[in-house]
């Protein structure tokens, strides 16, 4: 008890940067309906820009968000308006391609740029903890998960109130109808898809200060985002945000009760077994 | 003296690749008049609707709409402009609420007068002020269609183009639809009405065009062509 309590809170703070990260890909998903594979890597530039922020202008990745997150924003635009889209042509392959294409690209520009050292920052907070009764609670993971949800939250208020929110989803499922009413799905796709990556700014600003950053980091998140996603249910906002909380809480508990070695293989096993009860994920519906 | 058209199209050419569907196309609507378009399926009644509102660019010809040319512009401009189509099948948002559809109707027009919009759609179809927060997916088709047309109304429009209104309804809805098409033009509305149902449409038209082949077949007020022999011949089998 005194061991779980403590890996079961670690598990949901992590997890609710799994579901930031998870958000982002889920909205581009259920959107544009492309599976983004360049969401790892971009997800890594966005890491490695909070870092130069960080070692190189001094700028606290708390303070860095709002800047990083409006870059990667325009990073997405720019990328769905000038590549993505003009490759698209409604052709599934021709998307897969061009998000891979891009993710090797990034990929190999980091190892240029950077090499494949990995490297971290130094914050006044990363070690601190807070005590909450019998526990400890890793004081950058606490405000990296209040971030996180706050921003899941204000996400959601986005697409539900305002009229570029409905635009969103209506476009979603209805672009000729939407095109009917004044909307132009192509901005709209071009918007969805810069937020999904805004995402990933701000999920980098919160994880800069516990993890490392290299080259090859966004391998380990995208893996983590693409099971949130599908275990929540393709496109689903609330199944990305539980998924997320999930998908941290058993990471943990797995290396808690199994190890390192044995770990790893609960997070898999939690999502077969999802998968096998509810094949559209938690939060699917069959289309 | 007669006032100008609302919408005068001339000549209008269009086509998918390398087929063309309209060849030449010549018609008016006036202010405050309900015109039929009709004609078999095939002939390009969609193909046109889709030009008028700026879906697919036009390859020749002109569309004057309240004394602007809208030929080749941007559909979302031709909206704001008051030149609104409520398309065939429907193609409400079926992930959104009722309510999320009817201020998306408003999308091009922005918030100004949005209320009185919602009001004056709630006074026409009651059932969709009861039905709110029901996902529009959920709805059967005649609701849709009223959704439908109630969304169109949201964008103020000054034209309403409305593609096979009574496509799929049961009989009773069909009756139901007619007379909200009278009461629309009861209000003022200016109405492009495209449809299958030739005598339904005929009796609360003052005008119709009849399609054949991408061309103006046979046109004319709408008593003259309830009483012209030739489409009694093609489309009513008399």
């Amino acid at each position: 008890m005194a061991l779980l309590m403590p890996a079961l809170v670690g598990g949901l703070l992590t997890g609710g940067v799994y579901a930031l990260v998870a958000l982002g890909l889920t909205l581009i998903y259920g959107v544009l309906h492309i599976v983004n594979f360049a969401h790892g890597s971009l997800l890594m530039m966005a890491m490695f820009g909070a870092w130069l922020l960080a070692a190189k202008f001094g700028l606290d990745p708390l303070v860095a968000l709002p800047l990083l997150a409006a870059i990667m924003f325009a990073v997405g635009w720019a990328l769905y308006r000038f590549v993505i889209g003009r490759v698209a042509h409604g052709d599934d392959r021709a998307i897969l391609l061009a998000t891979l294409g891009v993710a090797v690209v990034l990929d190999n520009l980091a190892l240029v740029l950077f090499t494949g050292d990995t490297r971290t920052i130094e914050t006044p907070y990363a070690l601190q903890m807070i005590q909450a009764g019998p526990l400890l609670i890793p004081l950058a993971k606490l405000i990296a998960f209040a971030c996180a949800l706050l921003l899941a939250g204000a996400l959601w208020a986005f697409l539900a109130l305002t009229d570029t929110g409905r635009a969103i989803r209506a476009v979603a499922r209805e672009p000729e109808g939407a095109a009917l009413v004044g909307i132009r799905p192509d901005r709209i796709f071009a918007l969805a898809y810069g937020i999904g990556i805004a995402c990933l700014g701000a999920a980098a600003c919160l994880l800069l200060p516990s993890f490392y950053v290299s080259p090859q980091v966004g391998g380990v998140f995208v893996l983590v985002a693409f099971t949130v996603v599908v275990l929540g249910g393709m496109g689903s906002f609330p199944g990305a945000v539980v998924g997320g909380l999930l998908v941290g809480i058993t990471e943990n508990l797995g290396g808690l009760y199994l190890g390192e070695d044995l770990g790893p293989i609960c997070v898999p096993l939690l999502f077969i077994a999802v998968l096998l009860v509810r094949p559209t994920g938690l939060f699917g519906s069959v289309r | 003296m007669v006032d100008p058209p609302l919408l005068d199209v001339r000549d209008l050419r269009a086509g998918y690749g390398a087929f063309a569907v309209l060849h030449g196309v010549s018609l008016s609507v006036l202010p405050g008049e309900v015109v039929a378009v009709l004609g078999s399926n095939g002939v390009g009644k969609t193909t046109l609707n889709r030009t008028l509102s700026g879906l697919l660019r036009p390859r020749g010809g002109s569309i004057g709409f309240a004394g602007e040319e809208i030929a080749g512009a941007d559909h979302a401009a031709i909206v704001r402009a008051g030149l609104v189509h409520v398309p065939e099948g429907r193609r409400v948002f079926p992930n959104l609420t009722v309510r999320d559809n009817l201020l998306l109707g408003s999308y091009a027009r922005g918030r100004a007068e949005r209320a009185q919009s919602l009001d004056r759609v709630f006074d026409i179809f009651p059932r969709l002020a009861e039905r709110l927060r029901q996902r529009a997916g959920t709805m059967s088709g005649g609701e849709q269609q009223m959704l439908a047309i109630g969304r169109g109304l949201m964008a103020r429009p000054r034209l309403l183009i409305l593609d096979e209104p009574s496509l799929g309804l049961s009989p009773l809805l069909v009756e139901e639809m007619f007379a909200l098409i009278g009461r629309l033009r009861g209000e003022g509305l200016s109405l492009l009405l495209v449809e299958q149902n030739v005598m339904q449409s005929l009796a609360v038209a003052s005008r119709a065009y009849v399609i054949e082949h991408g061309r103006v077949a046979l046109s004319g007020t709408a008593d003259a062509l309830s009483r012209d022999a030739r489409l009694r011949a093609a489309y009513l089998g008399l």
